[in-house]
């Protein structure tokens, strides 16, 4: 295996030393996945300090740019969060449903209607102007969560039922719900020809920590909302669901070997589907609080693609959801400085190479690289 | 110049000492082998015989570690298909090797260098179909193998070998796919090669398509010959069965005198297809009670995985009834038979029994993670998971660095103990056991029949389905033979010769009433 690809009369042969790649027969430590995922961060810095180098970029002053924007005061560590807040919930989202093997592409999908859902709340109206905030987010996130499962469902019975590839189908409803969001902003919902809809009132709003600057004077200007409770709160769910509930125990058996999970009497079809609806509620929360928390109002442009963001997010995370939690503010702080620094370019290119060191840091888990002197090993 | 007698055909291929030796298996043990000009020459052994080994080595996929062959008198060292290709010698796998998406034609031009750029199809299409007319085999060649039969299918394999100019086809259990007229199709098409001055290695352990088809027969049995080059003329079934089975037993178990209680497995007229969707099982009637192991004899492919695939529950059912403790289970979801005591060890470990990637202990908990005390409600006590998987690991000598280890790290027979540990762990009325042993070394083969033995005499029905017939013999209480989806008979004196018989399609009263004249 060590030498494939290399020709017989290669000149590496009389380098005195060869890479031996071995499979690894025992169980690397637990700290061994943290320590290789943050040295794929390590080395996607490095491979982005060199490009930056050859396009002629000062890399050390970018990065430093990059982390003041993102963390050098509470104001822009409160921003990251918000950044930050979607990209846990999508993440969340993700996890679970790869967890079983189902690559729901469609978080970005998913967020949309729940957006939707949760502004129809709002907009139809469902409550009375007057209602209060508490039973507001608690109708939005309920409507947010269901439109999302739906959005779920479908990709979910047609891959139970008729095997369809849910790579496919929940990629192109993406397509669908974008569309179905912009009919209702252009032709039901739009205020005054804009392509928006109108404000939402205030109780339709999630607290954020700027609210509370009369009791506590440091959140003045803090825009954090109430939605990272929310995201919180999931990660929380999500753990219990994978580690501590004989439904994830499903997933994750279903996961490892479909066929094992059919001899134990589990139904792969009924699992399919639940974890779809499960996933698509969680990336619709993130819709909804997007909408609530952030933006106020359903528009067109809510996400700069968190929901593929998510996906990225879920994989650095190995599928842990409470390491969800910090790399989710790792690219949302990526996702700031996007703003800041010109050409925006820059942190979208260092997402793709995290992506990257990130799924061949995955090799290592599985093998061992040795190196041996050359006749030792002949 | 030696001139060939006319008596005596050419021997075109010469195989004189062949030793291969796998991990803990020697497959063939100084195996000869002739093979003579224009002839049909059969293979005959059970599973493991040794035999697609030994065609594999001529075929150029495998390398023999001792031994030398000679084709047309030249000594030869194939380091790939390719060159024993181009020495004439073409194989036919059970697993053909086709592109769904293409036509017959383009399949059989694949790795070709001749259509270089410019791809004349039509002409090609011609070329192909007079081929295909010549040896009487019908194939369109327009047509996409997608929309083609096993079959047919086949006959592209048989063609592509041909289209390269192989004089010598390897046809590895040719017939285990094909419906019966196909199979006449196939035989007619054999002689027609033949004829033609083509040689035929027909690997095969269907006795009655060997007598038929073949002018002469080797058989194989644990890597060795038992017969070489026998004309299949003037040997009758019996010996052949014989010379394929053997007699021998080699295991010597302490085994308490049976007590059979109430019936616990009770199957009847059981009919189910195959993945090919070909019948596999046609009537199967058996009976099991409490405490006793009823072993299943057969050769592998005649229903036994169909068998214990629609006793637990993994497969449908055409016709017929399944009873667990008088409970009707046929095509219940497979929960409904755990629920009923029924527990299952796979054929397949790694594919079905297990999981890889997970630890020990969520493979062993796989059937009682929604029971007390695991399951509580819709929660997965995951303490009590562990506990209960340390003490598994220590009761079954599970060897393994802790129970957090996922099983892909696990040898053979410490994954099997824990597939045991499992399964016997549930306390199980009835039990199925599909190849406990194979791939076990022999330490290991040994805990495995004291585990079923203890299983037994706590009063346990077991159907103990193996290709060992020594293991068999040793361990069941009763030997029931399937052949082609149906029982053939049922011996409890452990006689041999009776059993291979009817492993070979002979039923149990045909054998009686054959054997009353002789006396």
């Amino acid at each position: 295996m060590a030498e494939q690809g290399l020709g017989r009369g290669s000149f590496l042969n009389r380098f005195p030393y060869r890479i031996v790649l071995e499979p690894r027969l025992k169980q690397p430590p637990r700290w061994y996945p943290v320590f290789l995922s943050l040295l794929s961060v390590a080395i996607a810095l490095l491979i982005g300090a060199l490009i930056l180098t050859i396009a002629g970029g000062d890399p050390w002053a970018t990065y430093a740019y990059i982390a003041k924007a993102s963390f050098g005061s509470l104001g822009v560590i409160s921003d990251t969060l918000v950044k930050a807040i979607p990209l846990m919930l999508v993440g969340l989202a993700c996890t679970l449903a790869f967890r079983m093997k189902l690559w729901n592409i469609g978080a970005e999908g998913q967020f949309f209607i729940g957006a939707f859902g949760a502004s129809a709340v709002v907009l139809t109206p469902l409550l009375p102007e007057t209602a209060p905030t508490w039973l507001y987010i608690a109708t939005m996130v309920f409507f947010g969560a269901l439109c999302g499962a739906i959005w779920g469902f479908i990709p979910g019975i047609l891959k139970a039922r008729f095997n369809v590839n849910e790579v496919i189908s929940t990629l192109m409803m993406n397509y669908i719900a974008v569309s179905w969001n912009n009919y209702w902003i252009f032709a039901v919902w739009t205020e005054g020809g804009f392509q928006m809809s109108r404000m939402f009132p205030k109780n339709a709003w999630l607290p954020r920590l700027t609210d509370f600057a009369a009791q506590v004077p440091l959140f003045r200007g803090l825009t954090t909302h109430f939605g990272l409770v929310l995201a919180l709160i999931a990660a929380v769910v999500v753990w219990l669901i994978l580690y501590r509930s004989q439904w994830g125990y499903e997933i994750r058996l279903v996961g490892d070997n479909p066929r094992a999970a059919q001899y134990a009497g589990i139904s792969i079809a009924r699992n399919t589907v639940l974890v779809m609806m499960i996933s698509g509620a969680i990336a619709g929360i993130a819709g909804m609080s997007e909408i609530s928390g952030v933006v106020h109002r359903l528009q067109g442009a809510i996400s700069p693609g968190y929901g593929f963001t998510g996906i990225i997010v879920a994989w650095l995370a190995k599928l842990n959801p409470f390491a969800i939690i910090p790399v989710s503010i790792l690219f949302g702080a990526l996702i700031l400085a996007g703003r800041e620094i010109q050409p925006s370019g820059i942190p979208k290119m260092m997402n793709g190479i995290i992506l990257v060191t990130l799924i061949a840091s995955d090799f290592l888990l599985r093998y061992h690289i040795r190196i041996v002197r050359r006749e030792e090993a002949e | 110049m030696e001139q060939p007698k006319p008596t005596e055909p050419e021997v075109i291929v010469s195989m004189r000492g062949i030793t291969k030796r796998f991990p803990g298996v020697l497959a063939n043990d100084h195996v000869d082998f002739d093979l003579r000009m224009g002839e049909i020459h059969a293979l005959l052994g059970e599973n493991g015989a040794g035999k697609s080994t030994l065609m594999n080595i001529l075929a150029g996929l495998y390398r023999p570690d001792a031994g030398t062959i000679l084709v047309n008198g030249r000594p030869v060292s194939f380091a790939s298909p390719r060159e024993a290709i181009n020495a004439g010698i073409g194989m036919i796998h059970q697993h053909f090797m086709l592109v769904p998406s293409m036509t017959v034609t383009e399949n059989i031009l694949i790795g070709l260098e001749k259509p270089r750029f410019r791809l004349n199809l039509s002409a090609y299409d011609r070329e192909i179909q007079a081929l295909s007319e010549r040896f009487g085999m019908r194939v369109d060649p327009r047509a996409h193998v997608w929309q083609l039969s096993v079959g047919e299918q086949q006959r592209i394999e048989i063609l592509k070998m041909l289209y390269r100019g192989a004089g010598i086809l390897i046809m590895d259990e040719p017939t285990a796919v094909l419906a019966p007229s196909e199979v006449d199709e196939l035989f007619h098409t054999l002689r027609a090669m033949t004829a033609e001055g083509k040689s035929i290695i027909f690997i095969s352990h269907k006795l009655h398509e060997v007598m038929q088809i073949s002018d002469r027969v080797t058989v194989l049995r644990r890597g060795k010959v038992t017969a070489g080059g026998r004309s299949a003329e003037g040997i009758t079934r019996e010996e052949l069965a014989r010379l394929m089975v053997g007699r021998e037993v080699i295991f010597n178990l302490q085994k308490k005198p049976c007590q059979p209680g109430n019936v616990v497995l009770k199957v009847e007229d059981l009919w189910a297809d195959n993945d090919k969707l070909l019948p596999a099982l046609r009537g199967v009637n058996l009976e099991i009670r409490q405490g006793e192991i009823l072993g299943l004899a057969g050769v592998a492919g005649n229903g036994q995985r169909e068998l214990a695939d629609v006793i637990t529950g993994l497969r449908k059912a055409r016709k017929g009834r399944v009873l667990v403790g008088g409970e009707d289970i046929t095509n219940q979801a497979v929960s409904k038979g755990i629920r009923r005591g029924v527990s299952h060890i796979p054929e397949d470990r790694t594919h079905v029994g297990t999981a890889p990637n997970l630890s020990v202990t969520d493979n062993v908990v796989m059937k009682a993670y929604n029971r007390a005390p695991i399951g509580r409600g819709w929660l997965f006590n995951a303490l009590a998971a562990s506990n209960y998987a340390e003490e598994l690991r220590k009761s079954y000598d599970i060897v393994a660095p802790n129970i957090e280890t996922p099983v892909r790290l696990l040898s053979g027979g410490n994954l099997q103990r824990v597939i045991l540990a499992r399964e016997i762990s549930s306390a199980p009325a009835l039990m199925i056991a599909m190849q406990p042993t194979r791939g076990l070394d022999v330490g290991a083969i040994e805990g495995v029949h004291r585990l079923l033995l203890a299983q037994r005499d706590a009063g346990a029905a077991i159907l103990l389905i193996s290709e060992e017939l020594e293991e068999l013999i040793a361990l069941s209480d009763r030997v029931a033979v399937i052949y082609e989806g149906q029982i053939m008979g049922e011996v409890n004196d452990g006689n041999v010769d009776e059993i291979g018989l009817m492993m070979t399609g002979s039923r149990q009263e045909q054998i009686r009433s054959a054997e009353v004249p002789h006396g």
